[in-house]
């Protein structure tokens, strides 16, 4: 048995932090969205809900909260369908070689993420590595001026940084599949490819579950792929966040906006959080 | 007395006679994990309808030799054949041969009808078919009323008969069973052997059936194989086995025994204190004596062929039925006798057993 002091001693630390880096500035932040900014740049204190009235009624803003999951959505997409089969490949036919490879995966983690967007622009600018060499192949003549600034970069960009995060989940799914599962698929006479449909996917869906939730919510809050490559085109919410609480100078509307945001993430790590547990059987 | 070499051709003989056809054959089968040998020149043929125990310790290489019949495990040399088809060419899933495994292996996410429906699912077998033979493999191991439940939320049994419905509804020529008792308890366990014999009766598969446990090889067997260190020591029936033991490994790893070192020369054998009459070749030799085969003389005349020596009892043991004696007849000579019930206290006593109880056995020799 621990004393009660104890228990308060270990217990305070983080109680204290939770409170103060997180609870407070979120109740600060739901307060802010029901206040307004006055001509005379100051807020005013009165509860009303013009931000969020604002929010469906601007254009910009939900077109801009869609297409940020549109891209979030097809980051999870092309992240799933790297990471699944690189997961499979690692946990089942890697052999002795599994501990280098998954720690080559786990490499580009390391390397600042403000540096592999830069390596991104470097590589789909006009007068980047991928354009040059597509000239200099005679493949095209003038620069693609699509590669960069445009969507497309941001979900290339971003699918490259979120995938580890999608392997990850997925690689602890497959890792954790008993292998005389797999072998009694076989006994039974079952190919290798109905054991993988009918045993070994059904059975690493809670790691796709996690490995999606992963990818759609970190590269749906992402401002810096769009900022550095996203162009006009690519902008995403965050980005509408970010100039609203700066240059704007529209701290009620941004909180709004933030708020919408913190709302469809914790709804969706709930629901992903239920999916999990109905297809985990340990 | 015959010598042991023509009572194992006679039985032998008999053995073929009334035995049905070969299903399996496994013809100088070898396996090496990189330089270390687990099998070594396996060969063993598995009857229709056949109980077949593969009996030896842990890392005697039962399991191996288990896992390449199924196909989990190739063989570094020799052939496997079931009939005239070829098995250690074939992937596993082409094989007709199922196992169940030594822990059960079901399917988490499926229910215990769909674990016992696997096998006919990807065999595209008819839906009304596949309907019919769960219900009639769930009932054979009485587990119908289990049917919607998860595999964790049955017990350790009924998981084993679920394993065991979900292999032998694909009608397999030959199942093969690793351990299948070993999680189990020990009132449980020799319920499920009880169990597990009159079910291969009934459905007639023949059953390769791996443990280590030589109990629950006597038991079920029809034929045990015994396995020591890759190779076998000898492939008979139960009684075969314990009455006639080959080796002298045999004859200590299922059951008890005395062995007895001794010399043979001019139609005697002399061991310590011990010399009987029999027709052995001369040189050193082996015996294996019964405990059970001793008795306490009740000083009457000697039986036909008896031998007797004094001894000193140094050590009983009472185990219910039996009792266990420890005597010490001089020379170094310790025989134990068992004996049926109580004996009371015991001192000085006179053993007496028949010269055709000791069986020459060969020396097993140690291996790497």
């Amino acid at each position: 048995m621990f004393s009660r002091a104890y228990k308060a001693a270990v217990t305070l630390p983080p109680l204290m932090w939770v409170t103060v880096f997180l609870l407070v500035p979120y109740l600060l932040m739901f307060c802010y969205s029901f206040w307004s900014v006055l001509a005379s740049q100051t807020i005013e204190h009165s509860w009303n809900l013009t931000n969020y009235g604002q929010l469906l009624r601007i254009d910009v803003y939900w077109q801009t909260l869609l297409r940020s999951m549109w891209i979030a959505a097809r980051v999870t997409i092309f992240s799933l369908l790297l990471g699944y089969p690189l997961a499979y490949f690692l946990s089942f036919h890697a052999g002795t070689r599994k501990d280098l490879l998954y720690q080559l995966v786990i490499i580009p983690l390391w390397v600042s993420y403000l540096v592999r967007a830069y390596a991104w622009k470097t590589i789909l600018g006009s007068d980047g590595v991928l354009n040059t060499l597509l000239q200099y192949v005679h493949l095209t003549k003038h620069p693609l001026e699509f590669l960069l600034y445009s969507p497309f970069a941001v979900v290339l960009t971003l699918t490259h940084i979120y995938t580890p995060f999608a392997f990850l989940p997925i690689y602890a799914a497959l890792e954790h599949i008993p292998r005389n599962l797999v072998e009694a698929s076989h006994d039974l006479g079952a190919t290798p490819g109905q054991t993988f449909w009918k045993v070994i996917f059904p059975l690493s869906i809670p790691g796709v579950v996690a490995g999606a939730t992963f990818a759609f919510v970190l590269s749906l809050g992402d401002f810096l792929a769009p900022l550095l490559l996203g162009g006009p085109s690519g902008i995403m919410i965050s980005n509408i966040v970010v100039s609203l609480f700066g240059a704007a100078y529209n701290w009620p509307l941004g909180a709004a906006i933030s708020f919408c945001m913190l709302l469809l993430v914790v709804s969706l790590l709930f629901f992903s959080e239920r999916l999990e547990k109905k297809w985990s059987f340990s | 007395m015959s010598s042991i070499t023509t009572a194992v051709n006679i039985s032998a003989k008999a053995g073929t006679q009334t035995a049905p056809s070969t299903l399996l054959s496994i013809r100088n089968v070898a396996k090496r994990f990189g330089k270390n040998v687990v099998l070594r020149d396996i060969s063993l043929e598995v009857a229709e309808g056949e109980f077949l125990t593969i009996l030896g310790e842990s890392g005697s290489g039962k399991t191996t030799l288990l896992r390449i019949i199924s196909g989990f495990e190739s063989a570094s040399a020799g052939e496997v054949w079931m009939g005239e088809e070829r098995l250690d060419r074939q992937p596993p899933y082409r094989r007709r041969v199922n196992t169940v495994f030594q822990h059960y292996a079901l399917f988490p996410h499926l229910t215990v009808e769909q674990n016992v429906a696997y096998g006919l699912r990807v065999a595209k077998r008819p839906d009304a078919e596949i309907a019919s033979r769960v219900e009639e493999a769930l009932e054979k191991v009485k587990m119908s009323a289990h049917a919607k439940s998860k595999p964790s939320k049955i017990s350790g049994g009924q998981q084993q008969r679920v394993a065991l419905a979900r292999a032998l509804v694909n009608r397999p020529r030959l199942l093969l069973l690793d351990e299948p008792l070993s999680a189990l308890d020990a009132n449980l366990r020799r319920q499920m052997q009880v169990e597990l014999k009159s079910l291969q009766r009934e459905v007639g598969i023949s059953f390769i059936f791996v443990t280590h446990d030589q109990e629950e090889a006597m038991v079920m067997s029809d034929r045990i194989a015994l396995l020591r260190s890759g190779e076998l020591e000898q492939v008979a029936t139960p009684r075969e086995i314990y009455g006639r033991p080959a080796t002298a490994y045999a004859a200590q790893f299922i059951g008890h025994t005395n062995l007895l070192r001794g010399e043979v020369r001019g139609g005697s054998v002399r061991c310590g204190p011990l010399v009987w009459s029999a027709a052995f070749r001369d040189g050193p030799a082996l015996f294996s004596l019964r405990p059970e085969n001793v008795r306490l003389s009740d000083g009457n005349a000697a039986m036909a062929g008896g031998v007797r020596i004094r001894g000193k009892v140094r050590h009983q043991a009472f185990h219910g039925a039996t009792e266990l004696i420890r005597v010490e007849c001089g020379d170094g000579l310790v025989l134990v006798v068992r004996t049926p019930g109580s004996s009371g206290a015991l001192d000085e006593v006179e053993l007496e057993f028949s010269s055709a109880d000791a069986i020459l056995v060969r020396e097993s020799l140690e291996r790497i």
